[in-house]
């Protein structure tokens, strides 16, 4: 079924530099040894503005997209699965874990060399590298798995030297300066860990950078994702998932704060003044939850045919963005702090008492918590319904996912639930996922 | 299904022996009944926790009663529309006796931070079926921290705080204190009552023990100690007719099921000690007697023996496994846990080579709401009969 088109759309002219800083961004970490530089691993949530302190030639790679980069190429992916079920671990773990030791089992990165020496993605032609060793680990724990994760890349690395940091201090709604500061003198700790390890200098100027773009990324992308209350929606989450991933990686890394500041939000604000669609022919608004299902992205272009825009999800909105509750009442970006930062333990806690707002890590204290925030999105974004991915794939973020769905039918969303698995293709059922959409489109009446 | 069979270590109904294991079995069994009237005689509060994390000495110097949920292992649909169906069997069928209104009594429901899995049951239950009192408590994970002592220490002074306002009561350091006595006793008792097992014919069999440990947890543990300090005295001049088979350890997540452990001794093996939540992670440290008994309390749960969910970056647990493997002169070790359980799933790799290494023979199970008593028997068999092959040749 095609739906009328009502809206001009262009292609989003920052796409390609967005593609350019994601590559760049595993070829640096690959080489970072050539030029006598560091290698470090953890998670997307983890404080990495603290390992920038021992210098700008220090590169991490981040478990979650690593393993949704593998996801994206099925033939690898399927080698790494077995690898790692073969060594033990069950099915029903992580799916971008299971990637990960795989590619460490296997010693496989999904990118290399071509033929002209460009590096690249191994599915379009490069003889494929090792894994490249991390030489420290440097994780943040709220997930009951977090930290369990890498004790088993240090295991299966034949040890790594690993810091972690306890993150899960309750909701942001009872913050209070003890919290804070259990977390500010773990980071303290960890600093002193890294030094050891590395035997560096800490450089606190470094720090204090970080910590601003970590400001700058996570702010400047929440307002990014405010803008899609605009109908019709300037951006789709096909193209959300390309763009959040920048935070994923390095949300304290300048090359990212840049591109959300300097690029991106000026480029979606213009096609809001210009009324330019992600979708020409949007009718109908939809949110998701949780991560998609990454082989099987084009389950969003399908919603197209119904004039369906899923204009994004608690899940790309506050993953990575910090929002707050603006004068008005309604949700907004969340406002830059206006700090010098003189010192390293006023830097940290400023980071910190910033960073504990997460909206995504609200819900692993209370599942309420999260369905009053997606009932907020259906609101103010003005959504028909909701599609839930029942994701197998993520214990973390499907913690509580049922009551969201009881909360929002309450609240007056149709729901859609489908079950799949954010990066084991073998747990996601493409053609009863679209015969689901089909049935939920005719709910919304897009059909 | 009723496929248990009589395998305690007293066969003659009638006796004191017996009575006292049948003590431990009734109160667990019945454990609903014994809430009722402990609130009826007492007049006191009883809430409801759902982790061995939380700190119950605070709830019993407030006169409250501390009972942890556990389930029924029945099959149910209730929990469907609440929990996905990839978390664990323990917390839907946890949640399940709350929908069920098996725990109508419970004046508060409280939970300690640990797994994500056990905590949607608690978040569900409360918005479902709402009580006077509840609480997450934000017990650290980074157990291994120096500042985590600090950081629950202050937790702990807030949680009490909010009982008192609940309760009407202030908790006095001396009430803590008595608190922390009586708690203390029960922990040094059931570590008389593990030492028993080292013997080598252990005057307790791993399913009664499991039954004592479950009492414990739904109990006034200063009746749990009364009848236990009985049955210590008889064990330690009982010599069992029972042959003791593979001496064996079990260990993983939460782990209740009794039917499974009857089957397992029923088979020529005994269990002689474990590492479950439901059993000796549950009690095996002491609060020490500090100044601030507040700062005391917050120590003892940070220095437990680790759930996995906290036992990190040092696999900690692995060593204290090892160790009562030896001392308990352990021959096998079974690996259960409760399907999905990921926390556990995240360390069994790592446990099982330990053991390799230290030459102990591992077998794995997972654990559903009701397990498959045959097919696993076949397993537990042709397990016994590996390990204890050097007696065949």
């Amino acid at each position: 079924m095609e739906t009328e088109i009502k809206y001009p759309t262009e292609k989003l002219k920052c796409w390609n530099k967005a593609k350019e800083i994601r590559l760049k961004y595993y070829k640096d970490y690959a080489e970072a040894h050539d030029n006598g530089g560091l290698r470090w691993a953890g998670g997307a949530w983890t404080f990495d503005a603290i390992p920038a302190g021992l210098g700008d030639d220090v590169y991490p790679i981040t478990s979650e997209p690593y393993g949704a980069t593998i996801a994206f190429d099925k033939d690898l992916s399927m080698k790494c699965m077995e690898a790692a079920e073969k060594e033990g671990y069950p099915r029903d773990l992580c799916s971008y874990m299971r990637n990960y030791w795989g590619s460490i089992i296997i010693d496989k990165y999904p990118f290399g060399y071509d033929d002209k020496g460009e590096f690249v993605p191994r599915f379009q032609g490069a003889k494929p590298l090792g894994f490249p060793k991390p030489d420290f680990i440097w994780q943040d724990h709220i997930c009951c798995s977090h930290a369990k994760w890498y004790q088993v890349v240090s295991d299966l690395e034949g040890g790594i030297p690993m810091f972690t940091v306890d993150n899960a201090v309750g909701p942001s709604n009872e913050l209070t300066d003890s919290k804070i500061k259990y977390v500010v003198e773990q980071l303290k700790d960890g600093i002193k860990f890294l030094e050891k390890v590395t035997g560096r200098d800490y450089n606190d100027e470094l720090l204090y950078k970080a910590i601003k773009n970590h400001f700058v990324s996570t702010s400047r992308w929440a307002e990014t994702c405010e803008l899609n209350k605009a109908i019709p929606a300037p951006l789709d989450e096909k193209s959300i998932y390309s763009l959040y991933v920048l935070g994923t990686l390095q949300k304290a890394g300048k090359q990212v704060a840049d591109f959300y500041e300097k690029d991106l939000l000026p480029e979606v604000k213009e096609r809001v003044k210009k009324g330019i669609a992600a979708v020409p022919n949007e009718k109908f608004r939809v949110m998701s939850d949780t991560q998609p299902p990454w082989s099987f992205l084009s389950i969003f272009r399908y919603l197209e045919k119904f004039g369906c825009v899923s204009i994004g999800s608690l899940y790309t909105f506050g993953l990575i963005g910090q929002w707050e509750e603006k004068e008005d009442g309604t949700w907004g970006a969340k406002t830059i702090p206006d700090i010098d930062f003189s010192s390293r333990d006023q830097a940290l806690y400023e980071y910190v008492k910033y960073e504990l707002h997460k909206p995504e890590w609200q819900h692993f204290y209370s599942c309420h918590l999260k369905s009053d925030m997606m009932i907020r999105i259906g609101k103010e974004w003005k959504l028909q319904g909701v599609m839930l991915h029942y994701n197998r794939g993520c214990e973390g973020l499907t913690v509580g996912i049922a009551e969201n769905r009881l909360a929002l039918l309450d609240a007056g969303f149709p729901v859609m639930a489908f079950e799949g698995n954010n990066a084991d293709e073998r747990e996601f059922d493409e053609a009863r996922t679209k015969a689901k959409i089909n049935a939920f489109m005719e709910t919304i009446g897009a059909k | 299904m009723n496929t248990r069979k009589k395998n305690n270590l007293y066969k003659k109904k009638g006796g004191s022996k017996i009575e006292l294991i049948e003590q431990f079995k009734d109160w667990e069994k019945n454990r609903h009944n014994y809430a009722k009237q402990w609130k009826e005689k007492s007049g006191g509060k009883v809430i409801g926790y759902f982790c061995t994390y939380v700190p119950e000495e605070i709830l019993y110097a407030a006169d409250v009663l501390p009972v942890r949920v556990l389930g029924s292992h029945e099959p149910q649909d209730v929990t469907e529309p609440h929990i996905f169906a990839m978390f664990c069997p323990f917390c839907r069928d946890c949640l399940a006796q709350g929908l069920k209104n098996r725990y109508k009594y419970l004046d508060g429901l409280m939970i300690a931070q640990s797994c994500l899995h056990i905590r949607q049951a608690y978040t569900s239950w409360i918005k479902h079926r709402p009580v006077e009192f509840e609480k997450f408590l934000c017990m650290p994970h980074k157990v291994q921290s120096p500042h985590s002592y600090e950081f629950l220490t202050e937790e702990l002074k807030t949680f009490k705080k909010e009982i008192e306002d609940w309760t009407g009561k202030k908790i006095t350091d001396s009430d803590l204190k008595k608190s922390i006595e009586v708690y203390n006793e029960n922990r040094r008792l059931m570590k008389q009552l593990y030492e028993l097992r080292k013997r080598d014919k252990p005057p307790i069999t791993g399913e009664e023990v499991m039954e004592i440990v479950m009492a414990m947890q739904m109990t006034d543990k200063a009746e749990h100690n009364k009848k236990l300090k009985e049955l210590i005295k008889e064990l330690e001049k009982y010599n069992p007719d029972r042959e003791v088979g593979s001496r064996l350890m079990i260990l993983g997540s939460e782990d209740d099921d009794t039917v499974f452990m009857n089957m397992v001794e029923n088979c020529g093996a005994t269990f002689v000690i474990d590492d479950h939540c439901t059993g000796s992670r549950y009690f095996w440290n002491e609060t020490e007697n500090g100044k601030d008994p507040l700062a005391s309390i917050a120590a003892r749960y940070i220095d437990r023996v680790p759930c996995p969910t906290k036992d990190w970056e040092e696999r900690r647990r692995i060593p204290h496994i090892l160790n009562l493997c030896k001392e308990w002169n352990v021959d096998g070790v079974i690996i259960m846990q409760q399907k999905f359980c990921d926390p556990h799933e995240l360390d069994f790799v790592a446990i099982e080579k330990a053991l390799k290494d230290a030459g102990i023979a591992t077998l794995f199970l997972e654990f559903d709401v009701t397990v498959p008593v045959g097919q696993f028997k076949i397993r537990v068999e042709a397990f016994l009969e590996m390990i204890g092959e050097e007696d065949l040749f």
